[in-house]
């Protein structure tokens, strides 16, 4: 649970300190005109949906960090033993970057009103998003054809759970990205799709840092 | 002003139900009245701040109720007092914890020299296990575990062998020195408590945990699990007899070790022939019972359960009862096997007689039947065939005989003895059955089977 | 400065205003009306696990009697009972219900930040709950494993429902978490962005600190439950080993080896803790609010209850092992948690101090909340103060799975919030429907129910101490057990059942009120927070008419010195409320 207990105490500091910015040397019970909150005591100075993306990154960082926690103690338990990792994983970290390059690009353009470079830019992520995808497939198709299967071993359950939950993850990113392109392609101006492009951006480089993590653990355990 | 009449009414009543309440800690029977001592300081400290938190707030609802004309004072806070508050707490809380710390390093600690015991939880019996005279605990391994060998005892361990084996719920321990209770559970999750001795502790599969305590009362002491373990684990019960240090041993002495249960090759059913003449008479030449001398059939039976009851006639747990007519014909007739060899061997014979299945004699709605039914399967089969391990086959023997037993059980006549803890489980499960009508439909059900 | 953009976006909020009966009510992205949907389908399944409760008292009281009660229905009735009372009735009313409909008007806006995502939240609760009823359905019915669900037994043959209950169970807990995060999501991003001008978050009362850090708990803890329940599904239906090590069921070997249980039930209390929390700070938070509204009082300390919240947030995942003393898990962690459980302990204490220093020189107007709130503060002292016994690790060896265990967390985290739900619903229901309730028949629900629940807990405690195990079907001839035990839970049942009963004082009393209720005004209370401030009452869609509300001063101006009125409601102007006399303070 350590890890657990480390990305939360993180979380608590960052609440605890923005906390402590609001609330030191107020007296609440303090009547004032204006009613202008003075600046840095108000709310963060940003869209409500990025608040809402940053929240919910908070909660599947807590999700990963506990199946890692579960991962990480079941390992200690004799029975573990650490399966191949297929090559392909490193091919697929290599699209999964580009897919995020691509996200970072649109969204660049997308700030410029480029709407042009916005299409490609979803179009590239998209499909480099469905190859990651499809490059996990076919990762769990090779171990399976060299025996290990699900519930062979711990790690292999674990490699399967992980995966699958990461995939599962960007599966819920490309339900956003279709929305978007459909808009987009219907005719949309750059700048409507600004925001989701925004947030397609920021929650891709999330999730390659995940897998990043997820893989860097498989590889050393 | 009702309300603070009836808060401290609350308060006086509550302490009074406190004091006067026949209710509480069942007299200590082990060493760790200190455990009681922090419960007592708990209470102390607890029940003050219960109280005065209360009082107070009754004083305060009385006072400052609404009155025309009244107006509450406006104080958003008072530095000086919330502080004092804060430190006044923290230092009730270390005085609670703090002891309770000291004696929870003491719980952790297992004295030099215990008597180590091993208690084996599985859905829903206890067994025991004690190292023998090598005073070390052969390995197990839950995937030896098997109808020959109950406790999964590694055979190529020579620690093993001369592990004595309690298969019985009923487990005697020396009065007076530091016992050491290792646990550990065949399939899901149990638990270990015995009131008197206040220490409790999981029996968790895969894993061993232990507890210890220092029994200082001779006497006798229920058993419970106090994990969820599934539909009978209200019915899970064992028995801890605390002996003097030379019946504790007397006792021990009297247990197989693992080598000795390994190497019976079961009885001989030859000579078991000579001596199942005497059962005949009622059970009939070829065990196939007499409904006419109230006398069940034997064959087909699983063996374990057969010997189990003949020890029971024998040692009394088991047709004791006066108004158990047939039970009381029966002891006797057991008591003539006068060893467990003989036992066996009477065993062996009936185990080569031919196993007709008896005639169904009881009606019943069937449909009703398997409905209760359910609950029987988890120990019966949900084919009723039994399993070794657990609990004996129900198909195929009388069923006059089932139903006649249902009774008892729920009557208390059989599984009374409180070391016949089978029996007492049987007896949980029998009192679900209602009125003779649901005892038919189950044996009904269990006739189509 | 962002609240001003969200409070600017007005018009956009205005053009999904519903028009048809569906929109209204069915499909209503209104944040009021998604309340009152989660909180009618909380008290539906409440309902439902409190007569499953009233079937086990009359096992527990007459034990075989009914024929109707085996020992697979008690245990199916046990698991459902919890499960239901704790996820799905206080869990959604205390977050989708109160939370929902206080959140925005209470900071003054004019719904949450994502509307629909607030319908969909609800929507996929009601999944949850119809797929968690259809196990009794199914057949082997609902899982009987406890509503702690530990493996093995909870997928093992010998429990009730190992077939599909468990998978239902799992089922819905998965679905219940993905609304649960829809919704908490909605919550936390409202209160962070959409606070109206001036609203800072020291000026929020304390209900919406105590929805505000309860949701974020959630958020976080919620996924432990996720993670367990997805890794049991797998070691059920994939044959996995996650939680399972090499065992025998039925007396056969299991295929299963290497994995430990143990693992399951800490990932389980890393939720199960701060799920006592959950429950907990929103009732702290609620009953703050009418505390100090009824004894026309500022709530005593308020910085301290707002740092006493966060403290119990940022504990409540320390000390997830006290559940776990006798698990069988490595000892020496009862050093640890027995410490941080009782270091809880502190701010807890101060906030009950605080309520009571509330009540301290306040004008204690004895209206049907109040009585509620302050049945409350004896209910949480007493479920607290025999908190401290379980989570003292040596105390607890005799106590643990015990009635004692059984009867301290009814009344701390099943009493005490439900006084706070009563509570808090007699206190809104006039801004919810416009309309009084009947207040004798109020008292009544009030009286019965709070020494109806003492006279069931309090005497349970000493059961426990007795040693008289939970979860027990039946207690038979056990030796320790006086034949005067058997009477007290005789006379328990009794209790539980006329309690039970009374709870349709309560129904009857708010439904016919609905009709027959008097005109309530848009302030009976004479409130001072936002709610109570709004144009209509009950409040129109979009909550505020054309302007939105600014915020001048914090929730808690009762009895300010100086002035006529003792209540200045938080949008009039610092210099703006009709003073008593002529010189205007500057408070």
């Amino acid at each position: 649970m350590t890890l657990t207990l480390v990305f939360l105490a993180i979380i608590m500091a960052t609440v605890i300190g923005w906390l402590l910015r609001q609330t030191l040397n107020t007296q609440p019970w303090e009547a004032n005109d204006p009613v202008e909150n003075q600046p840095g005591r108000g709310v963060i100075n940003i869209d409500p949906a990025k608040v809402g993306l940053i929240s919910f990154i908070a909660v599947v960082t807590s999700l990963f960090a506990l199946f890692l926690s579960a991962y990480l103690m079941r390992m200690k338990l004799g029975d573990w033993r650490p399966l191949a990792e297929p090559n392909v994983l490193w091919l697929n970290t290599v699209i999964l970057v580009l897919a995020s390059v691509a996200f970072q690009v649109t969204r660049n353009a997308a700030t410029r009103g480029q709407r042009r470079t916005v299409k490609v830019g979803l179009v590239v992520g998209g499909v480099c998003t469905s190859l990651f995808l499809l490059g996990q497939l076919f990762a769990w198709q090779q171990l399976n054809a060299s025996g290990y299967f699900l519930a062979g071993n711990p790690a292999n359950s674990f490699f399967y759970l992980l995966t699958a939950l990461h995939g599962l993850h960007l599966l819920g990113g490309m339900w956003v990205w279709g929305r978007t392109s459909l808009r987009l392609f219907t005719g949309a101006d750059a700048r409507n799709v600004r925001l989701s492009v925004e947030l397609c951006a920021v929650y891709w480089h999330y999730l390659l840092l995940v897998w990043i993590g997820l893989f860097a653990l498989l590889l050393s355990t | 002003m009702p309300l603070a009449i009836v808060l401290i009414v609350l308060v006086v009543g509550s302490l009074l139900f406190h004091f006067l309440s026949p209710w509480t800690f069942t007299p200590i029977a082990s060493n760790w009245g200190m455990i009681d001592t922090t419960v007592d300081i708990t209470f102390v400290v607890t029940g003050f701040v219960f109280v005065a938190v209360n009082l107070f707030m009754a004083y305060a609802i009385i006072r400052y109720r609404h009155r025309p004309g009244a107006k509450a004072k406006y104080e958003p806070e008072n530095k000086k007092l919330e502080v004092l508050l804060t430190v006044v707490t923290t230092i009730g809380v270390a005085a609670m914890l703090t002891p309770g710390l000291f004696v929870w390093a003491k719980f952790v600690d297992v004295p030099e020299g215990a008597v180590e015991v091993e208690a084996v939880g599985q859905q829903w019996h206890w067994s025991f296990r004690l190292p023998g005279k090598d005073g070390e605990f052969g390995i197990v391994d839950a995937k030896l575990i098997g109808v020959e060998n109950p406790f999964g005892i590694d055979p190529d361990d020579p620690h093993g062998n001369d592990d004595v084996l309690v298969d019985d719920a009923v487990v005697h321990i020396p009065v007076g020195g530091p016992v050491q209770f290792w646990l550990r559970s065949k399939d899901v999750l149990h638990n270990f408590t015995v009131a008197q001795f206040r220490v409790k502790m999981d029996l968790v599969p895969g894993l061993e945990s232990y507890m210890w305590l220092e029994p200082t009362v001779v006497g006798e002491y229920e058993v419970l699990c106090e994990e969820l373990c599934g539909i009978a684990h209200h019915a899970m019960r064992g028995r801890v007899v605390v002996d003097t240090p030379e019946d504790y041993q007397a006792w021990v002495d009297s247990q197989p070790t693992f080598a000795e249960t390994q190497a019976k090759a079961g009885g001989n059913a030859a000579l078991g022939a000579a001596a199942y003449a005497v059962c005949a008479a009622c059970h009939g030449s070829q065990a196939e019972g007499l409904v006419a001398l109230n006398a069940p059939k034997l064959s087909g039976q699983d063996p374990k359960y057969l010997k189990k009851q003949l020890q029971n006639y024998k040692l009394g747990r088991r047709g004791a009862h006066e108004d158990d007519t047939y039970g009381k014909q029966m002891a006797p007739m057991a008591a003539t096997l006068v060893n467990d060899a003989m036992i066996d061997n009477v065993i062996a014979y009936i185990g080569s007689l031919p196993d007709t299945p008896a005639p169904a004699t009881v009606d019943g709605d069937i449909a009703h039947g398997a409905e209760l039914y359910v609950i029987c399967a988890n120990c019966h089969g949900a084919d009723g065939q039994g399993i070794p391990m657990n609990a004996p086959r129900q198909t195929g023997i009388n069923d006059w005989y089932l139903l006649r037993q249902l009774e008892n059980f729920k009557q208390g006549l059989r599984g009374t003895h409180p070391h016949d803890l089978g029996g007492k489980q049987m007896g949980f499960m029998a009192r679900t059955l209602q009125d003779e009508q649901a005892m038919r439909d189950v044996v009904a059900y269990i006739n189509t089977l | 400065m962002a609240y001003v953009a969200i409070a600017d976006r007005d018009h956009e909020l205005e053009h999904h205003d519903p028009t048809t009966f569906i929109t209204k009510y069915i499909w209503s992205q209104d944040h009021k009306v998604i309340a009152i949907q989660y909180g009618i389908t909380a008290v539906f399944v409440g309902l439902i696990a409190l007569v499953l409760s009233g079937m086990m008292r009359l096992q527990l009281g007459f034990p075989d009697s009914f024929s109707f009660i085996t020992p697979t229905d008690y245990y199916q009735f046990i698991t459902m009972h919890g499960m239901i009372m704790v996820i799905f009735l206080l869990t959604a009313l205390f977050l989708g219900g109160f939370g929902n409909y206080l959140i925005p008007l209470m900071i003054g806006s004019r719904d949450m930040v994502f509307p629909f995502m607030n319908m969909l939240s609800f929507w996929v609760y009601l999944v949850s709950v119809l797929v968690l009823l259809a196990s009794f359905f199914v057949p082997g019915g609902p899982t009987g494993a406890g509503w702690t669900l530990y493996p093995p037994q909870a997928i093992l043959p010998g429990t009730p429902g190992t077939d599909w209950g468990i998978v239902l169970m799992l089922g819905s807990l998965a679905i219940f978490i993905v609304a649960f995060t829809m919704g908490g999501l909605n919550y936390v991003t409202t209160i962070l962005q959409a606070r109206a001008r001036g609203m800072t978050m020291m000026r929020l009362p304390l209900s919406l600190w105590g929805i505000f850090v309860a949701t974020i708990l959630g958020l976080l803890a919620f996924p432990a439950l996720f993670v367990s329940a997805v890794m049991m599904t797998l070691d059920k239906a994939a044959g996995t080993s996650f939680f399972m090590p090499a065992i025998l069921s039925m007396g056969q070997q299991l295929d299963h080896q290497g994995g430990t249980p143990i693992l399951f039930q800490h990932l389980f209390w890393f939720f199960g803790h701060p799920e006592v929390y959950i429950v907990a700070l929103p009732a702290f938070g609620l009953v703050s609010d009418l505390l100090s509204t009824h004894a026309r009082k500022n709530i005593f300390g308020y910085r301290m209850m707002v740092w006493a919240i966060l403290a119990i947030g940022g504990l409540s995942f320390i000390v997830w092992a006290h559940h776990m003393y006798v698990s069988g898990m490595n000892p020496y962690f009862g050093f640890f948690f027995a410490t941080t459980t009782l270091i809880i302990a502190v701010p807890t204490a101060i906030k009950v101090y605080n309520w009571v220093l509330t009540l301290w020189q306040g004008n204690i107007h004895f209206t049907v909340p109040m009585l509620f709130a302050i049945g409350f503060i004896f209910t949480f002292t007493h479920g607290g103060l025999t908190g401290i016994f379980l989570g003292n690790v040596v105390v607890d060896l005799p106590l643990s799975d015990t009635y004692f265990v059984v009867a301290h967390f009814h009344m701390v985290m099943g009493v005490s919030p439900v006084l706070v739900v009563f509570g808090s619903i007699y206190h809104w229901y006039p801004k919810m429907t416009g309309k009084m309730f009947n207040q004798t028949l109020g008292k009544w629900h009030f009286w019965l129910t709070f020494l109806g629940t003492y006279s069931i807990y309090l005497p349970m405690h000493y059961l426990g101490f007795q040693g008289v195990p939970r979860r027990y079907f039946a207690m038979g001839d056990t030796e320790f057990m006086p034949e005067s035990a058997f009477a007290l839970n005789q006379s328990i049942t009794i209790s539980a059942l006329f309690v039970g009963v009374v709870q349709l004082l309560f129904l009857y009393n708010i439904i016919v009120s609905l009709k027959n209720g008097k005109d309530a005004g848009p302030n009976p209370w004479k409130a001072t927070t936002l709610e109570w401030q709004t144009p209509d009452t009950p409040p129109k869609h979009g909550n505020w008419g054309h302007e939105l509300p600014e915020v001048h001063r914090w929730a808690y101006d009762y009895s300010v010195p100086g002035y006529h009125d003792d209540f200045i409601p938080q949008n009039v102007p610092a210099n703006a409320a009709p003073a008593a006399s002529e010189h205007g303070s500057d408070t």
